[in-house]
């Protein structure tokens, strides 16, 4: 799997920062021609991966959150974003649809379940006490969606 | 970003922009005054000029629902664009009968 081309961006957890992620992460994956629901789909991932980051890994406490990104010859994008926060007891928990630990605050429990549907594969690596990472995939320019 | 129309025992809120975790909790805000103020009978959400959402969108039609539940009204999603729906498809709202 060669890679075409790489990025890296380190970001403080605030959460307007979130815009600021998925804007770079577009703006990474333009050169790949991606229709309005690829992009707006990869857009939508990486939002909620990087909000789990803030809401969650680093919930009181500030830190950096690592994106990295990759695109191989066969127009997969590959976007791994972690943190060095709290991690995740048990992720299998963590990805039912509909759970959260925050529901006062409006939150929707469907992170995970939104980065599973919007991309090609999602994996999720966790640590409690030292951090988690999320990998999405996704292929740009695939038959269904042109 | 968030303006509000109150006629006839309806509290309408058009949103505008990006909805996400940092903008979620000003448009949270400013929709929970606005219901404070009128108390009306019904809150309708206009998402017809939101241009993108995560979530944390759903997150905040969620907890309006149940806010305007426990003061005996109802909520409504209006004018939702075709982009946006897969995300309200996920979250069970349909169920709810709130989307129009």
């Amino acid at each position: 799997m060669k890679t075409v081309n790489e990025m890296k961006l380190c970001i403080p957890s605030k959460s307007c920062n979130e815009a600021f992620a998925r804007s770079v992460v577009s703006a990474f994956i333009m050169n790949l021609d991606p229709t309005v629901n690829e992009l707006s789909d990869l857009k939508t991932a990486v939002s909620e991966a990087v909000t789990n980051c803030i809401v969650h890994g680093y919930r009181h406490q500030s830190g950096t959150i690592y994106i990295n990104g990759k695109i191989t010859a066969e127009n997969k994008v590959i976007i791994t974003i972690r943190d060095k926060g709290c991690g995740i007891p048990d992720i299998k928990k963590a990805m039912e649809p509909l759970f959260t630990t925050a529901p006062d605050e409006d939150r929707a429990g469907l992170g995970f379940a939104v980065m599973q549907s919007f991309c090609d594969k999602v994996r999720v690596r966790s640590k409690p006490d030292s951090g988690t990472t999320v990998t999405l995939e996704k292929i740009i320019g695939s038959e269904n969606d042109r | 970003m968030l303006k509000t129309e109150f006629k006839n025992n309806i509290l309408t809120a058009y949103i505008d922009g990006e909805i996400d975790h940092d903008s979620a909790a000003g448009i949270r805000t400013k929709i929970d005054a606005a219901v404070q103020t009128n108390k009306p009978k019904l809150l309708c959400l206009d998402f017809s000029k939101v241009s993108f959402m995560d979530s944390s969108g759903i997150g905040l039609v969620m907890g309006r629902y149940r806010q305007m539940k426990l003061v005996g009204g109802a909520l409504r999603v209006i004018n939702i664009p075709d982009r946006l729906y897969r995300l309200f498809a996920m979250s069970g709202l349909e169920s709810l009968g709130v989307l129009r």
